[in-house]
């Protein structure tokens, strides 16, 4: 059963024309971001106060600064921070949605009941201020800045693998397998969690922009990332701070948020495209 | 009768509401760096504020019903950095700023979206379906403070046809609001378009037909109260969305409003302003819901017999 | 008496990507005042299609009217632009439907729903539509109409949402009423009802009535002339006494003989073999034959 329904997947997935640029930008960007250390030269602390505000030359492909710094490596490296506190949060919020999902799902009956109600409460809140208030209270930390964004985008996550749980729970194959003596956590094992993927998956793909937006949409307000890092939201603000004498500060990080965010959502969209094509399509 | 579930919702929004209050008065009380934690980082001025609000001297319990009591009577408390202001000053100032904005864009993302997403519908796989569809793309996936900066830069800077900054004159108010209400124009158009293609998908459409109704007719009068359901239960979502958005248009464009002095306060740990703002807006939030909730259960009359 | 509807030789087809379906393949036949014909067949034999395309009540494109012509009146409808076509659908002519639980608009009131006719075509003001609308609701059997008049669809069981809908069918006084299987949704009791109550209506206002149906005994108690089509085209006309006991077309025989009999209760039901053809395939000759394993040939 596993095998036919990847390989239908695949196939459907490969007709999605955005869906695989979508995927093809992502890789690579993801390739060049994180390789170019290996091969650039400038760093992107380096300030050369005598070349402020220079537009895209041959030296610095896409300008500099009001410091002189040159944008190509700060927007490689904010890229990096971008895309690395994107992918960890929503593996934070994966684990936790995941756990939580499962769990409901599994134990049902009351329980499960309580905890979905949980869920539909916290739905309506917008956990950017809880975000915010925690920023407040314990500081900028780095890693305490993933958990956190990791920490709001769980529910939809826990809705769907519980959904996926609940129904695979009744399928007879469990039941099956459960009468013939194979322990629940074997059940588990082998046929829920392959099961499950699926989904999760789609929805990781689809929560880290999510998260990588909430990251610049902090860092923007200065709640995020701090120097002396940096992420595209803290470049974008900078690039806005001074964006009539060099819009170019503003254009790059702008553009490659922009569009990692489009990739991801088409890619995303695909994915789940490909693995329910039952689902309503717009 | 059929609002009972309505009832069971608010029901359980009390308790919630008792729990974050709780919350809120022990966050304020340990915040770090305030009167009560060991190391007082306020000025004398404040902690003289602070100390004549919350009774230090009282027992715990006192202190918490006497928080209660102020909150019921609307007042927040004194604000932890600037000695001769309330919380409640701020907020009176700079709420009213934040709402008119709110408002507009509101106004906008409807106005567009309904539009933009009735043609899409009335037309689809034309041009006509094609080119909003794609804007709305670009509006689901970029970010505010994208958004504000290029229509600034387009309109503000290189065509010169409006204000770049300020809450002074009407032209001011146009960038911000459609700034903020743009990516929620952008949802409302696809949710107009898939409702309305949906209704007009069923049989009591062609009903109408068979009774002689002009298009405009069964557009309006059958298809949008069933199509716009979609977008009626979105506003909920869509109002959240644009009060944590008006976070960042408030900076942008230097507007007096509530989100950009909650910014300023979260950046200077101004915990009484920060957790009194946020208590706020939750309610407001909390509110809101409901208030879709029950306009919704209003037009689906199928809903007031659940 | 002259007919009222007379359909002829008419033709239309669906332009799909996958090949021209060709739904209704030159149909002809007549309606006269007062008269009750069944239309008869399987489903996909083009029965309603042949109703709802000249009406200009299906998206076009696809569909595309060839030819023929669809006299109403004195008037071809088929010549008509949908201004004019608009002017007489609910007026003249008005449909009812087989789904009675999709076909009303859950959201509005049945009242509003009611008056739309009585407004669009007799220019009336909403309070006369309104009563006059309730009088209708009376008529057709439903008891307490002014308090259904503010209901909503949902509250109505099937029965009583078609009774609803022949009321609002009818209170233009139409010339002609085309039931596309107004009971197939139905208990056979509430069957038995509305098509009594049909028939009383008609009794009273001399209206025709075109019924679009599958079920043979729908048939034998309420039609004058029958016409059975088939993949598109008429294979046989006549009266009820015609179709029913002295058939001369191999697929009427077969339809009657598959119908369920009460009085042959232990015998398996014959069903008729094969296929319904497919009708993006030009087909040659009998279309019945080719899908069917006889070999016998016979002249329509």
């Amino acid at each position: 059963m596993s095998n036919g329904l990847w390989t239908d997947a695949l196939t459907r997935l490969k007709k999605n024309k955005l869906a695989l640029l979508g995927a093809a930008f992502l890789l690579l960007e993801v390739a060049v971001f994180f390789l170019a250390p290996l091969f650039s030269q400038t760093g992107y602390e380096v300030q050369d106060l005598e070349m402020t505000f220079s537009a895209p030359t041959q030296l610095h492909w896409f300008g500099t600064d009001s410091l002189g710094r040159d944008l190509l490596s700060r927007v490689l490296f904010g890229g990096r921070v971008s895309l690395t506190v994107g992918l960890l949060a929503s593996l934070v919020s994966a684990l936790v949605g995941v756990v939580y999902g499962s769990l409901s799902g599994f134990l049902g009956g009351k329980t499960d009941n309580v905890m979905m109600r949980i869920v539909d409460v916290l739905y309506a809140l917008p956990f950017i201020f809880l975000v915010i208030i925690l920023m407040v209270y314990f500081g900028r930390n780095f890693v305490l800045l993933f958990v956190a964004l990791g920490l709001t985008q769980w529910l939809t996550m826990a809705r769907i693998v519980r959904g996926q749980v609940l129904s695979l729970r009744h399928k007879e194959f469990i039941e099956a397998a459960h009468s013939l003596g194979i322990r629940k956590r074997k059940i588990i094992l082998k046929h829920l969690i392959p099961n499950t993927l699926g989904p999760v998956i789609v929805y990781l793909t689809l929560t880290v922009p999510s998260v990588i937006l909430e990251e610049a949409f902090l860092s923007y307000l200065g709640l995020g990332i701090q120097a002396p890092l940096a992420s595209w939201g803290t470049l974008i603000k900078e690039g806005v701070d001074v964006m009539d004498l060099a819009p170019w500060t503003l254009f790059f990080p702008a553009f490659f948020l922009s569009a990692t965010l489009f990739s991801l959502n088409f890619l995303g969209d695909g994915l789940r495209d490909a693995l329910d094509p039952k689902g309503a399509r717009d | 009768m059929g609002f009972q579930y309505l009832f069971k919702r608010l029901a359980i929004m009390v308790p919630i509401f008792f729990l974050v209050v709780t919350l809120v008065f022990f966050m304020i009380r340990f915040a770090p760096g305030g009167p009560f934690s060991s190391e007082k980082s306020v000025s004398p001025a404040i902690l003289k504020n602070l100390e004549a609000k919350y009774h230090m001297d009282e027992p715990l319990v006192s202190q918490y019903i006497r928080y209660w009591k102020d909150l019921l009577r609307g007042d927040l408390g004194p604000s932890f950095k600037h000695a001769n202001r309330t919380v409640n000053e701020i907020i009176q100032e700079s709420l009213p700023v934040s709402v008119e904005l709110g408002l507009l864009a509101l106004a906008w993302a409807v106005i567009i979206g309904v539009s933009a997403g009735a043609l899409a519908a009335l037309k689809p796989n034309t041009v006509y379906d094609y080119v909003p569809m794609a804007f709305s793309l670009l509006g689901i996936c970029l970010p505010t403070f994208v958004v504000g900066p290029v229509l600034v830069l387009v309109f503000g800077l290189w065509l010169q046809w409006l204000p770049v900054a300020g809450w002074e004159s009407w032209q001011d108010r146009v960038l911000p609001s459609l700034t903020l209400g743009f990516a929620y124009a952008a949802y409302i158009s696809r949710l107009t378009r898939g409702g309305l293609i949906e209704i007009r998908g069923q049989e009591f459409i062609r009903t109408a037909r068979s009774k002689g109704l002009t298009e405009s007719q069964i557009l309006i009068k059958h298809s949008l109260r069933g199509g716009l359901l979609p977008v009626v239960s979105y506003l909920g979502p869509a109002l959240a969305g644009i009060i944590t958005g008006a976070l960042v248009t408030e900076t942008i464009f230097n507007i007096p409003g509530l989100g950009r002095f909650f910014i300023e306060s979260a950046v200077n740990r101004d915990y009484t302003v920060v957790m009194g703002t946020s208590l706020l807006y939750f309610t407001l939030i909390f509110l809101c819901n409901f208030l879709v909730d029950l306009v919704y259960a209003i037009l689906d009359p199928r809903l007031k017999y659940v | 008496m002259s007919a009222l509807l007379k359909i002829e030789n008419y033709k239309a087809y669906f332009y799909t990507r996958r090949g021209i379906v060709k739904a209704v393949n030159g149909i002809s036949y007549e309606v006269h005042p007062g008269q009750t014909v069944a239309v008869v067949g399987e489903s996909g034999s083009g029965k309603s299609v042949s109703q709802l395309s000249y009406l200009g009540l299906l998206p076009s494109p696809p569909l595309r009217i060839l030819g023929g012509q669809v006299v109403f009146d004195g008037s071809d409808l088929l010549k008509m632009r949908e201004d004019e076509l608009r002017k007489i659908r609910g007026d003249k002519i008005s449909m009812i439907f087989q789904e009675p639980m999709t076909s009303l608009n859950p959201y509005l009131k049945i009242g509003s729903q009611l008056i739309e006719p009585l407004v669009i075509h007799r220019k009336q003001r909403k309070k006369a539509a309104w009563s006059a609308a309730t009088q209708a609701l009376e008529r057709v059997g439903i008891s307490r109409p002014a308090q259904a008049m503010e209901a909503y669809p949902h509250e109505f069981s099937g029965g009583m949402r078609q009774r609803v809908m022949i009321a609002m069918a009818l209170t233009t006084e139409p010339k002609l009423l085309i039931a596309d299987e107004p009971t197939t949704a139905l208990d056979v009791t509430v069957q038995a009802q509305i098509l009594e109550l049909l028939k009383s209506i008609q009794k009273e206002t001399k209206m025709a009535m075109i019924l679009i149906t599958h079920d043979l005994g729908v048939v034998a108690g309420s039609a004058d002339e029958v016409v059975v089509m088939y993949a598109g085209r008429v294979f046989e006309r006549g009266s009820v006494d015609d179709i029913f006991y002295r058939s001369q077309h191999p697929y009427t025989q077969a339809l009657l003989r598959s119908t369920p009999r009460i009085d042959q209760l232990e015998k398996e039901l014959p069903v008729i073999q094969g296929n319904p053809p497919d009708l993006s395939q030009d087909l040659v000759g009998c279309p019945f034959t080719t899908g069917v394993l006889t070999r016998k040939r016979f002249a329509n």
